[in-house]
């Protein structure tokens, strides 16, 4: 339970600094440490995920990070994105998605390290 | 001035639609999506680009939330348990980040991306 807690900590801190949800944290805490199935991890990770980044948000709000209108059209996008997520995982086989987002990622990656930061600080 | 704002609305609508269905996919991944594409195609800096990011896992994890409540799937108490330790992890993240250079966070946000693109594909 303690590490738990830890874990959940730890995601928050990473998710403030990058800007990620940290799912790829609260969900094996939650199967791990907690006892939950994958399918329930995955939804329940939300319920701490939602409110960490709400008020992530208003940090970086107040930090003067946040361009409100581009984020509201993001997340409006990401919905019908997501819906679509769910169906094709049950068409197509997991294992090339998997791999192929790897892939993707490593990409990613590659081109953040080659260029450099907009403002160097 | 018009094709500016309807090229900006349907780069970040395509943005936006990409990390949903990486999350749909894999229950993650919104804001490894979000970030990098804000900063490589829409020129963002880093840190507006990982608060901007912030909002729309707001909305994401919130949309989703809802769906996932009606299925019955959400532990209340364990969302609890690790999202109330989040909240302050995300105040201390969000301070530090304000305070270290932004070429250091690039970094981090590469080698997470590095990290969580071999876990994939060792699953």
């Amino acid at each position: 339970m303690i590490a738990a807690v830890v874990v959940g900590a730890f995601a928050g801190v990473l998710a403030g600094l990058l800007g990620v949800g940290g799912g790829v944290l609260f969900v094996p805490a939650l199967t791990v440490f907690l006892g939950l199935s994958q399918v329930d991890a995955e939804a329940t990770s939300l319920l701490a995920i939602m409110p960490m980044a709400l008020v992530g948000a208003w940090r970086q709000h107040r930090y003067g990070n946040v361009s409100g209108g581009d984020g509201g059209i993001l997340g409006a996008a990401a919905v019908p994105g997501a819906i679509a997520g769910v169906a094709i995982v049950n068409v197509v086989p997991e294992r090339i998605v998997q791999v192929a987002f790897a892939g993707l990622m490593l990409v990613i990656a590659w081109q953040m390290v080659r260029r450099r930061p907009r403002e160097e600080m | 001035m018009a094709r500016m704002a309807g090229r900006r609305i349907l780069e970040l609508g395509a943005i936006g639609c990409a990390a949903g269905l990486f999350s749909g996919l894999f229950g993650v991944g919104g804001g490894a999506i979000i970030v990098p594409m804000l900063v490589l195609r829409r020129g963002y800096a880093d840190r507006r680009a990982m608060g901007t990011s912030l909002v729309a896992i707001a909305i994401m994890a919130g949309a989703a939330m809802l769906a996932q409540g009606a299925y019955g799937n959400l532990h209340v108490d364990d969302g609890l348990l690790v999202g109330v330790p989040a909240v302050g992890g995300v105040v201390a993240g969000t301070w530090l980040q304000q305070r270290i250079p932004v070429r250091t966070v690039r970094l981090l946000f590469a080698g997470v991306l590095v990290v969580a693109a071999i876990d994939l594909a060792l699953k």
